[in-house]
Order: structure tokens, then sequence, then C-alpha cells
């Protein structure tokens, strides 16, 4: 393996970790002091040299281990990935504007090499080289969203547009906030946004979806979501739930700095030339409370945001329990001083 | 017989209606156990005389042993059918619908899990979910898919259960798959192992 790539865990003896580079571009979703709901849709344009905003889809030094995380995953749960039978289209859609995108972003890992049809995909960090036929899935040893999404990070959705809706009808889920895709797949998109509190009453889900299905090809935007993970879990599904669950029941003050785990997920929307389908990459960056403090602005707007939230809110993202034990933990490094607007570090 | 009065719930969970004469070549109704009731009001209507000759029942007693073939026999429709379960009429009514020509109206009536299996059937043999009329009669039990080990539990009632397969004890969440025709169940003590509340009858 590359000294590009950090050799880490998920699991068991959860060896994750940022490095102090990591840290620096960590994706901190608060832009101010306070957080509700919003569509906080903008166009996924690419930012500053080093930030996850700098390419289309962002490779970082946990690219490797979270790939054999996901191999995992599907080992012991291959309904983790499933695709509805008129999706394939979309797959093969998604299928290259990941290896374009990837091997324009970062020609020192990836390479994609087409004579017509018959493409070339070299990918160095998991040793992978694949001769197929575009569009001939017979040709590659998964369907074309499985294969792709097996060597990219984030978990992905297909959504098909058709009677003014979309319906989720393809998905790679094995990094989830705790929901289902085995449930939700074939819903529209109101369906399987139905469990979230308050959003409906505030009507985000009617403007967020006039707004996705008007969404342009060549034109992605993105938003931030985020929850709490205890350990650096990225399987945090429904499915395993009685295997995770109890973790939460074991957070100390002297353990919750190490354990507590800030979860983003950095959220893409991408239309889809010839399937017309909407693709969602939702891609999680986790950070432990411990390495988040060495940011002093982050720690002070993190306690702000965590103090202030509604339990309702709070209950939804699961972290209702451990809330006091954060806020302990956070309060030592919130001096009261203002923080600046906007996402940066200062 | 009141039609059932539901509480307002998520948006994944149908609403459903009250049956009406459709005009087509041919009628297929399933009923289970209260859902008869509907069917029978609906061939009340003086419009829905001349459907009887077109129409196909095919009646399940309910779980909770209501029983109601007698009225349906009496209707005289074209075809009538007494299945013991859905999932034994599984395989006549996946025929009828593959057989069915340009035309054809389904009605749905009796328990959500019932509703929610017909039409989860006639989408996979190309129809779209709004062709299928529902209305809810009789029991709130519910059809629920354990989200652990995807096993599916019939005639729910009570409020955390024990799923019939793995046997962890699961909350009932409101959340609705139409293709699995059913609720979500969700284990209530993963946090906390051995902690379970009492179950209550929340679906009558």
């Amino acid at each position: 393996m590359s000294l590009d790539f950090n050799v880490e865990t998920f699991r068991g003896d959860y060896t994750f970790k940022n490095s102090a580079k990591a840290i620096k571009r960590f994706p901190f979703p608060f832009p101010e002091d306070s957080y509700m709901y919003s569509v906080n849709m903008e166009p996924h344009v690419p930012g500053a040299v080093g930030s996850v905003f700098e390419h289309l889809f962002d490779v970082d030094e946990h690219y490797v281990a979270e790939m054999r995380d996901r191999a995992q995953v599907l080992a012991e749960d291959p309904l983790r990935c499933q695709t509805l039978p008129h999706m394939e289209l979309a797959g093969w859609d998604l299928l290259e504007l990941i290896m374009e995108s990837k091997a324009r972003d970062y020609p020192q890992w990836f390479e994609l090499h087409k004579d017509g049809d018959n493409w070339h995909w070299i990918n160095k960090p998991l040793q992978i080289e694949q001769k197929f036929t575009f569009m001939d899935a017979s040709t590659l040893p998964y369907g074309p969203m499985e294969y792709i999404t097996r060597q990219t990070q984030g978990d992905f959705t297909l959504q098909d547009q058709r009677d003014d809706d979309l319906w989720i009808e393809a998905g790679m889920v094995t990094t989830q906030a705790d929901w289902s895709l085995d449930f939700d797949i074939g819903m529209s998109f109101k369906q399987w946004h139905a469990p979230v509190p308050l959003a409906h009453q505030m009507n985000i889900f009617d403007r967020a979806l006039k707004f996705l299905l008007k969404l342009q090809h060549g034109a992605p935007v993105r938003r931030f979501n985020w929850t709490m993970t205890v350990d650096a879990l990225l399987d945090t599904s429904p499915e395993n739930y009685p295997k995770w669950g109890p973790s939460k029941t074991t957070m100390t003050p002297e353990t919750i700095g190490h354990r507590q785990h800030l979860r983003v997920e950095l959220q893409t929307l991408h239309r889809l030339p010839r399937s017309n389908a909407i693709v969602f990459p939702i891609r999680c960056y986790l950070i432990r409370f411990e390495e988040l403090v060495t940011v002093p602005k982050w720690a002070r707007r993190l306690h702000r945001v965590v103090r202030d939230i509604p339990d309702e809110l709070a209950t939804y993202k699961g972290f209702l329990r451990n809330k006091p034990l954060m806020l302990d933990y956070l309060a030592q490094f919130d001096d009261g001083q203002p923080t600046s607007p906007g996402f940066g570090a200062d | 017989m009141t039609k059932t009065m539901f509480e307002p719930s998520i948006t994944s969970r149908p609403v459903y209606g009250v049956l009406s004469p459709g005009v087509g070549s041919a009628h297929l109704f399933v009923a289970d156990g209260e859902g008869a009731d509907a069917v029978c009001d609906l061939f009340a209507k003086a419009e829905a005389a001349e459907m009887k000759a077109a129409s196909h029942i095919i009646y399940m007693p309910g779980a909770n042993g209501c029983d109601k073939t007698a009225d349906l026999q009496a209707l005289g429709v074209a075809q009538f059918y007494r299945a013991p379960s859905f999932a034994s009429a599984q395989s006549r009514l996946a025929k009828v619908l593959a057989d069915a020509h340009m035309g054809l109206q389904i009605y749905a009536a009796g328990t959500e899990g019932l509703m929610a299996q017909v039409a989860a059937l006639a989408q996979a043999a190309g129809l779209p979910y709004e062709a299928v009329q529902m209305e809810h009669r009789g029991s709130l039990a519910r059809r629920v898919q354990c989200v652990h080990c995807k096993g599916v539990t019939e005639n729910v009632r009570l409020d955390p259960f024990h799923c019939s397969h793995c046997g962890l004890s699961l909350f009932v969440r409101d959340h609705f798959s139409r293709r699995l025709a059913a609720f979500q169940g969700v284990n209530i003590d993963a946090e906390d192992p051995g902690q379970v509340p009492a179950s209550v009858e929340r679906f009558k």
C-alpha cells in the first residue's frame, strides 16, 4: 500500500485517526454558532487546493481503509447494495462520471484509457486493473454501480425522476447514519424522508424536491449534514444497531474526547446524462472530539451548537443520551469569545 | 360498520379512501376480514349492478377470525374464491394480474398489510400504485419487517413485540415501505440490552 494512505480500521480496535493535514482540511459543517435545518444547497464547484472541495470526488488518506471496510460490510450483508432493474443505465452514467473525474483529478492514482467502448481502468491504490466494454455489464465482475462504488468513498444512491418526483431505486449504502436502503428502496422523495422530524412542517422537503427536479447536468450542488458517532464506526446501520447501540452507554468523562466523533456528511447531487437520474453521493468524514478541539474556533462553536440544539433533533440524531457529557467536555474549550462567520478555522 | 379513522401520520404511510365502482372491462377485488363489508357496500350502489358479471373476488378471513364469506358469496359475482390466507392466494392473484387486459379495475379492502401486498403485486405486474383502489376496514394490526433479520411478522398488535424470526424485541415505527408492504421494526433495547418496556396493544 502506498504511503499516501493510512493503515487503519473502522471496527474492532478502531485504529482510525486523522493526520494533522486531515484535521486542517476537515469539512466543519457549521457556518455559525447555532444549527437548524435548512436546504443550504450551494453549487459544487472546485474549492481551495487541498480542501475537500478541490475535486468533484475527494480521495483522502482514509481511502484504502474505507474500501476494505465496505468490502467487509458487503460480505456480511449483500443487501447494502441494491439496484432495481431499470437503474443499470444510471449505474453506467455514475461509473463514467467517477472514472473520468478520478483519472483527471488524481492521475498519480487512477488512469482511464478509452478505445471506443473498450475501456481500461487502472486503480493503483486498490491494485485493480480492469479492461471492460462500456455499457456491457457482463464484462465487469459486478454491476456498474457496485463496481465503481466499491472503489469510491461515500455512500451512493441513484434517484430516477418521473411523475415530478424522485424515486430512490439503487444504492450502495455501508457508511450510513442509521437508515436502511433495503427498507427505503423504491420510495419517493417524501416517503424516504418521512421519519425526519420538524423538517416537513418547515416545508424543507417541498423546496428541496422542487430544486432538485430542475438540477442540470454539469451543475452539481452540495450541502452538509451531520450527526454524532461513538467510535470511528462507519457502518452505523439500523441492521446492525444491536451491535453498535450499546457503545453509547459506555462513554465516560475520561473517554469522551477520544471516542466521541463528529460525523459530517458532504452530500452532493449530480444529474446524470443518459438516464436523467440523479446520483446522491453521501461522503462521511469522521473527527474525534480531541482532534476537533485542536482548532479553537471549531471547539467553541461545536459547544454552542450542541448546547442549543432542540432535544427533538438530538434524539433524531441519536446523541441526546450523551449530550451532557459532550457539553462538559466541550465547555472547557469555550471561553465565550465571539467566533468569526463561516466554516473556516481562522 | 364505521370506516377506520387514522391519526395523522408520517408521509411514507399510505392513506386510504372508499371503494367506488370503476369503469373497466373487468373488476378484481381482494379483501380480508372486515374488508368484505367495503366490497358489499360498493355492490350496494346502483351503478355497480352491471359489474357483477365481470367481477372476480378473492377473499380470505381476517387473522382475528372475522369471516364474511357468506356475504360475498351472496353477491353472485362471476368468480368468487375463498382463500385460507393471503400467502395461499398469491399465485392465483399473480396469474390474474398477468392475464389481465387493459381496463382491469383493482380494488383492495381490509387490513393495511393485505392492501399493500395487493398493490405490490400489481406494481410487480407493471401497474402503477395508484391503479389499486384501497379502503381500510377492520383490524389495525400491522405487518412489520424486522430491519435486523429482514423477516416479516404478520398481524402485529403489540408494541414492542418479539420478531417471529430472530426473536429480538422490536418497536414499531410508522415508516412504511410499499415495496415490502410492511412497517419497520427496530430493536428497542439495542442500547440497553434487556431493558424492554412492557408491551401495549397499540394496533387493535
